[in-house]
């Protein structure tokens, strides 16, 4: 049943894949994200206790729930690295992190330029937003271990079990709203099939969230597409290949 | 159109400096992301590349030197 996805573990197979994909992925990032940001700042109402600081709120979730979904992704394919040795894991791993660090960025300064007007301060350390901070150090952790040995495989190995262990992480930030008492207000929109917006706030946040995803897949395609070339560099396809293309 | 005028627009009913704060921000962020990931793909190609380059010199130099040595044996056998 699962025999169709044998030939994507042969790096030069998934690294043509991703190449067909990668032009599809930024077009739909451009096209989904002029959309939805152009809704998000001159259609959707202000909120009517926040007022136009809600506009925040279009980049600040969708690249929070990002920074989570990428460290789980992250977190698997670190997993079937470690125990199937699957060295394409191990190269789609390494480009997650990178942009899992990004994602995490975007959301902690969002949430710091949103909090100034809604609470009165840019910064305040309880449960949502040091988890969240504490994941940026994770993901910055991973980075460095990737970066630290010559040794890719041994590196992977190091990244991996961090990775491994800050998944305790994950449910933290996810409940940290319902734990403790906090600043930061409860979940809007991950409430599946009823979210607590009106559907005129709704829509344009599905169009930015779904923009988020395809830039992120583009990116990590790219990203992936670099490690597999990098581990690859002495395989005689990765030889051939690089006769052909020109670099400017 | 939730604004009626373009200094509406950019006040945003007085949040303008937090709103156009996060999205620079951001935007920046997505861009930098995209162009170093692209430019890392064009370094690593290059530097694949030139080790190629290295390579075929070596082999050519080595090839050189053979072809030396056994002109100079030739020469020496003839003399």
């Amino acid at each position: 049943m699962w025999k169709w996805l044998h030939p994507y573990a042969n790096p030069e197979v998934s690294y043509h894949f991703t190449g067909k994909l990668i032009p599809w992925f930024s077009k739909l990032t451009f096209v989904l994200l002029t959309i939805g940001i152009i809704w998000a700042l001159l259609f959707v109402p202000a909120d009517y206790q926040q007022g136009n600081s809600f506009r925040i709120f279009y980049l600040h979730v969708p690249a929070a729930m990002l920074s989570m979904g990428i460290y789980v992704g992250m977190a698997i394919a670190a997993l079937s690295s470690l125990v199937w040795q699957i060295k394409l894991a191990d190269a789609s791993a390494a480009a997650m992190a990178p942009v899992g660090a990004v994602m995490t960025a975007i959301a902690l300064f969002t949430g710091a330029a949103w909090g100034r007007p809604t609470w009165g301060t840019w910064w305040i350390w309880d449960a949502r937003l040091t988890s969240e901070l504490i994941l940026l150090f994770l993901y910055l952790g991973v980075i460095a271990l990737h970066n630290a040995f010559e040794d890719k495989t041994l590196a992977g190995k190091a990244a991996g079990i961090l990775s491994l262990v800050g998944v305790v992480n994950i449910p933290i930030i996810k409940y940290s709203v319902e734990w403790w008492n906090t600043l930061h207000q409860g979940s809007t929109v991950s409430k599946l099939g009823a979210p607590s917006m009106s559907s005129e706030m709704y829509w344009p946040f599905l169009v930015c969230l779904l923009g988020f995803v395809c830039f992120i897949s583009w990116v990590i395609c790219i990203r992936f597409r670099n490690e597999v070339l990098a581990r690859n560099a002495m395989r005689p396809w990765v030889r051939d290949y690089v006769k052909n293309v020109e670099v400017r | 159109m939730q604004f009626s005028s373009l200094a509406d627009f950019i006040a945003m009913g007085g949040h303008g400096f937090y709103v156009w704060l996060s999205y620079g921000v951001s935007a920046a962020l997505l861009l930098g992301l995209v162009i170093t990931s692209i430019s890392n793909n064009k370094r690593i190609i290059k530097q694949i590349q030139q080790r190629q380059q290295r390579e075929q010199k070596l082999k050519q130099a080595a090839l050189n030197q053979q072809v030396m040595q056994q002109e100079q044996s030739l020469q020496e056998a003839d003399s």
